[in-house]
């Protein structure tokens, strides 16, 4: 070794050498140099905007003038509570958490073959399948489900096939859930949102289902415990995370869609199509807000709920 | 008097793998069961099959008597202390403990009362209402075995047990479980490739090696008298004299192995001697450890730490007693 090692970098000190420099020096600085653009748009556009949401509620609407009155009071809500828009509330959250409940049991087996036995290629396929329905289009796929829905598609063929009709018809007879096809009923809404959102619950379940070591498994077994009180005691509680997680997307997706409700099902309102109604054609932008303000306070305490039962570290 | 565990010509593969290569086995009831072998020489996969985990490919496995193949692990009357403890992070120490009673559908109070009395066996009565996560290493192992026995198992499983612990606590628990296996008379089966432990602790020690049972017999036996290469290499590293280098000793063509504490430098009477250059020198405490180099061959021997020794680089005759020279079974 004939060189001699000198103590720092001999590289020409460039103008962005040392502003990389003067960065590492500083990590205070830089951090706040990356975070900057997004904290101005989290803070400015999107908790702004839904301050002015929660601004607008308080204000009333003028049937007479079609005006909104600058005003602050508690009218507009007060007409939300009216049984005719509670029914909108009452019918959206039950819808959510149906299809929160339906997505969690259709999902868990999925998520646990995925977590349990799935490996390599099939890993990758179960990847695939579960996500490539997440990357075509949203409306495409809705209005497949009507034809699959209407009285000349798939579903009702294969009940006729299958001597089933009547029971089809007998369902679609019942009040509330029914209606002249699976597509114009309650029914038909609901199988639908089960569809939309069941990736997202698969996911979260999934990955909970990873991180339970397989050994606590076989503990369960070696004490005698069999797959029913392995999975009631072992595996769900601590699936549970996932389980949580997942009904945060399924019931707030549920809770705030407006087009699903739109396409396929009653002419009955939801929440979301509320809200579009009454800013649209309306001009109850008041009203639009308060309507919109109730998924939000539902979901608060969803998520506090959530937080409690350990839901986000799964995430 | 029934055999705890039988095996009749067991095999269990993975593919290709022979984990578990036609294996006869008979573990004694109140017996403390050792299996030693490396890692993958089937000794763990022996363990699951007989907790129910692993099912046979080819033979019969009873337990008391009855045949266990097809029978699941929550039928068995036998419990598993794992290697990782797996105790169940969502629960206290004590619903640990009482787990298996619960399942099995005994009442709140009479669990918890025997979760306690077997918490107190392990002395850790009083930690019932901690979390998993509070406990020490050592303290989870006790939770485990505790977790086995309140089952009161005909055979307790235990797989490397002490492997996770540090030296000091894994020698106090080899004497605490010793002692546990014979105030309950449970049939102890454990799985460790640690000799020392399995010399130990156990009344047996089967001795694995590529899926298959090389040597079983008492410690002893298997310490001093090895019947292979792999057995007197594994098991407290014999040296290991090829068939010419032990005829020029004892007149016997054929592999033989030699314990490194067989060694002295005093001469004696009538006993056969190695010599060599003493390549290296080590004090190790109680012994100093020769390598010492006898034609093309390294000899290792422990002496005393005391004696006298000349320096490395010079030549030195050890002396050791005809019948310590143990033929092995290996084709010369």
């Amino acid at each position: 070794m004939t060189a001699s090692v000198s103590p720092t970098n001999s590289a020409p000190d460039s103008l962005a050498s040392r502003l990389s420099a003067a960065l590492w020096r500083s990590p205070r600085l830089l951090l706040l140099l990356l975070l900057a653009p997004p904290l101005l748009w989290l803070g400015v556009v999107y908790v702004g905007s839904l301050a002015a949401l929660l601004a607008q509620s308080f204000f009333s609407f003028d049937d007479f003038t079609a005006q909104v009155t600058y005003e602050l009071t508690l009218s507009t809500y007060a007409e939300l509570l009216s049984p005719a828009n509670f029914d909108i509330i009452k019918r959206t959250v039950t819808m959510a958490a149906l299809v929160t409940i339906a997505s969690a049991i259709l999902a868990f087996p999925i998520a646990y073959y995925a977590a349990r036995y799935a490996k390599g290629r099939w890993k990758a396929f179960f990847y695939l399948g579960v996500m490539l329905p997440l990357w075509s289009s949203y409306l495409v796929k809705i209005y497949a489900w009507k034809m699959i829905l209407s009285k000349e598609g798939i579903i009702s063929w294969a009940a006729d096939g299958l001597h089933l009709g009547w029971l089809l018809d007998a369902w679609l007879s019942l009040p509330v859930v029914g209606g002249n096809s699976l597509s114009v009923s309650a029914t038909g809404t609901f199988l639908v949102f089960v569809y939309i959102w069941l990736p997202y619950m698969i996911l979260p379940i999934q990955a909970s289902l990873e991180r339970v070591p397989s050994n606590l498994i076989e503990a369960s077994y070696d004490l005698g415990g069999g797959p029913g009180k392995t999975f009631r005691h072992v595996l769900l509680p601590l699936a549970m995370p996932g389980v949580a997680a997942g009904s945060i997307f399924t019931f707030s997706l549920t809770l705030g869609d407006y087009i699903i409700p739109g396409i396929i099902g009653t002419s009955r309102l939801f929440i979301g199509q509320a809200v579009y109604t009454q800013q649209g054609t309306a001009g109850n932008i008041p009203l639009a807000a308060a309507f919109s303000v109730v998924p939000v306070v539902i979901m608060a305490f969803y998520l506090w709920g959530a937080k409690k039962q350990g839901a986000f570290d799964a995430l | 008097m029934t055999a705890a565990v039988t095996f009749r010509s067991v095999s269990r593969h993975f593919g290709a793998v022979k984990a578990v290569d036609s294996v006869d086995l008979e573990i004694a009831e109140g017996e403390f069961f050792a299996m030693l072998g490396p890692s993958g020489s089937g000794k763990t996969t022996c363990l699951r099959l007989i907790a129910g985990f692993e099912q046979p490919d080819g033979g019969e496995i009873s337990i008391l008597g009855q045949s266990a193949n097809g029978v699941p692990p929550w039928k068995r009357h036998v419990n598993t202390v794992f290697q990782d403890y797996a105790l169940f992070p969502h629960m206290t120490i004590l619903d640990n403990v009482a787990y298996g009673l619960m399942v099995r559908g005994v009442d709140k109070a009479a669990r918890h009362r025997a979760a306690e009395e077997a918490l107190e066996l392990v002395k850790l009565g009083g930690y019932g209402a901690r979390r998993t996560g509070q406990l020490s290493g050592g303290q989870r192992q006790r939770v485990a075995l505790a977790r086995a026995l309140v089952n009161k198992p005909s055979v307790l499983l235990l797989d490397e047990p002490l492997g996770a612990l540090d030296l000091k606590l894994r020698e106090a628990m080899q004497e605490e479980l010793k002692g546990l296996q014979k105030r309950l008379g449970i049939t102890f089966v454990l799985v460790t490739h640690d000799q020392g432990e399995a010399l130990s602790m156990a009344d047996r020690v089967a001795v694995f090696n590529e899926g298959r049972i090389v040597q079983s017999g008492a410690p002893e036996d298997i310490y001093n008298r090895p019947k292979t290469r792999f057995v007197a290499d594994f098991v407290g590293s014999s040296n290991i004299l090829s068939p010419s280098l032990s005829e020029s000793l004892s007149g016997d063509r054929r592999w033989t192995s030699l314990r490194p504490e067989a060694f002295t430098v005093d001469p004696g009477n009538g006993r056969l001697s190695l010599t060599g250059t003493i390549e290296a020198s080590s004090f190790m405490g109680a012994v100093r450890r020769i390598a010492l180099k006898v034609a093309d061959t390294t000899i290792h021997a422990n002496l005393p730490a005391g004696e006298p020794l000349p320096a490395e680089g010079t030549s030195l005759t050890l002396h050791f007693a005809p019948e310590a020279l143990n033929p092995l079974e290996d084709a010369a």
